[in-house]
């Protein structure tokens, strides 16, 4: 292995630095002890996440987020597994065309999703609804949940089925004790992936949310458009623990660098 | 298999996958289909929305110079996000390829991280670092001697590039970096041994093999940036519209619900047609690599 220069030593602590600086600054302002936006150069002080209680919009958009996140990925998996069940093992007619339908909307601009979504409910007359929002993230993050479940169907072993098949199980037995089983690292990889994509959507939620079914990022977009202080930083540092933590779990069940390496397929 | 078995497995897939495409009909083609048409409505201060045919929208957009200057806008800040994003990130991803085991998934981890990370927090910490004329950033670049005066970075194109491309770079990172996993590691060694220098290798070795990455990095920065909404807004204020932007407020503000599907519609139509056709130009220029 051919080893790196000093120069190429002080391009990567400069670009890593400057990768880090704006999440870090974000968590750094948010222990401030002051009253404005400031570096905590005085001693720590948690007075910014104590003050998040005095605001239950912001109380309130959290549990929207998580319960939105939760569900619409769960909802997700129940259409996915299926079909990339489906799409792993067969060969049909129109194969390539429903795996290119179902992974679209990675390639549609969120902010045309949001448009379309809002005008569709609207018609529906379900605008501003918590339903409205499950469908809408249903929807985005299928994607995620596909891919995934569809590596994991990919990969496995067809003879444990045949197995099974020989000792008598078949339909349903099958699939939840031998399929499921076997796929359920994806499956569940695939869930947290898609819950992620779910919590941190702003793009397309900002136009369906309503006062009532704002969601965490809808409300501190809304917030940072009027004032920036040092509460919506440590609202923010909430949120990167909170990404931190499913992206660690990510990575304990699945390997991080495999399920980023599908993200990298986006634009294709 | 018996005639029925396989007559049943022809019905399997479609039986499996009947409740998606359902749900992606009715809830994804309809409502674009819906857009499309809401695109051609017209619309009114006091009438609200009349769903007739006229290209009323449409000759708004093509004929009044203001959204001519605001699709630029969209497209130039896209670009030098694509441009930035590819001269820093592409070197990066070399250095991380040459590290050791341990360092290099440490890093990883670091720069891809941030993709999962809350763009509105992202956005909101270089609002921070730029914030106003002594802002961090400023204050350091001055200290350093690099600028004699404060550059605007809050509510310009400036800041817009340089937090979207902040925002896109573990795209870019991610895209090089899995071209160069399909690079030989041999083959530097027999440049070297043939006598070329580090120069020489990076110009003619690396540069080449890795440019298809680099190349469909480029396309997700480019068509991510131009479709962007949180930073644009964030960054850019009320004052400095991109598409994204201008189509949120002409549907939440304004309320010109038919003007803003016009502009979301064309976002939407001039990506797809500048992804396809540069992927189809990739993929032909380097056949012999996806091979």
């Amino acid at each position: 292995m051919r080893r790196n220069g000093p120069l190429a030593l002080i391009f990567h602590t400069i670009f890593v630095i400057v990768m880090v600086a704006p999440i870090l600054v974000v968590c750094l302002v948010a222990f401030t002890p002051e009253g404005f936006l400031s570096l905590p150069t005085n001693g720590f002080s948690l007075r910014w996440f104590r003050t998040i209680a005095n605001y239950p919009e912001f109380v309130h958009a959290f549990w929207v987020s998580l319960g939105l996140g939760a569900l619409s990925s769960l909802v997700a998996l129940l259409f996915a597994v299926p079909a990339a069940l489906a799409i792993a093992r067969y060969r049909f007619r129109g194969r390539d065309a429903l795996a290119a339908l179902f992974l679209s909307p990675l390639m549609i601009p969120h902010v045309v999703l949001g448009i379309a979504f809002l005008r569709f409910f609207t018609s529906a007359g379900m605008s501003g609804s918590f339903a409205a929002l499950i469908i809408a993230h249903v929807i985005i993050v299928f994607p995620f949940a596909l891919r995934l479940t569809l590596a994991a169907a990919t990969g496995m072993d067809l003879s444990v089925e045949m197995a099974a098949i020989s000792l008598g199980a078949n339909g349903w037995t099958l699939f939840r004790r031998v399929t499921l089983p076997l796929i359920l690292p994806g499956v569940i990889s695939g869930w947290a992936l898609a819950f992620i994509q779910s919590f941190d959507d702003l793009t397309m939620t900002v136009f369906l949310a309503a006062p009532g079914t704002e969601t965490l990022p809808v409300r501190m977009f809304l917030y940072i458009q009027d004032n920036i202080d040092p509460l919506v930083t440590s609202v923010s540092a909430c949120v990167i623990a909170i990404t931190m933590t499913a992206l660690i779990l990510l990575d304990r069940f699945y390997g991080l660098d495999r399920v980023l390496a599908g993200k990298g397929d986006t634009g294709r | 298999m018996s005639a029925a078995a396989e007559e049943r497995n022809a019905r399997a897939p479609w039986a499996l996958t009947a409740p998606a495409l359902m749900l992606f009909v009715g809830v994804l083609l309809i409502p674009l289909a819906m857009t499309v048409m809401l695109s051609f409505h017209d619309w009114g201060q006091y009438k609200g929305i009349e769903p007739v045919f006229i290209l009323k929208n449409w000759h708004e957009i093509a004929t009044d110079p203001y959204y001519a200057e605001m699709f630029w806008r969209t497209f130039r800040i896209a670009i030098l996000t694509t441009l930035l994003t590819a001269v820093l990130g592409a070197p990066e991803a070399y250095i991380l390829n040459r590290m050791s085991g341990g360092w290099k998934s440490f890093f990883l981890l670091i720069i891809l991280g941030p993709l999962l990370i809350s763009v509105v927090a992202r956005t909101l910490g270089w609002a921070l670092l730029f914030g106003g004329n002594n802002g961090l950033v400023n204050k350091l670049l001055m200290s350093l001697g690099v600028i004699r005066s404060p550059i605007p970075f809050m509510f310009t194109e400036t800041g817009m590039v340089v937090a979207l491309a902040h925002v896109m770079m573990p795209f870019m990172v991610l895209s090089v970096w899995a071209a160069l996993q399909r690079l030989d590691p041999q083959i530097e060694n027999a440049a070297t041994s043939l006598g070329a220098g580090p120069a020489t290798i990076i110009r003619r070795i690396i540069m080449p093999q890795i440019m298809p990455g680099v190349l469909s990095g480029a396309i997700i920065v480019f068509s991510l940036s131009a479709s962007a909404f949180a930073t644009p807004a964030i960054i850019g204020g009320r004052r400095l519209k991109v598409a994204a932007t201008l189509a949120y407020d002409e549907f939440l503000n304004t309320l010109n619900w038919p003007l803003g599907a016009a502009v979301a519609t064309l976002l939407l139509v001039a990506l797809v047609l500048i992804v396809v056709g540069s992927n189809a130009l990739i993929e032909r220029r380097y056949a012999e690599v996806f091979r």
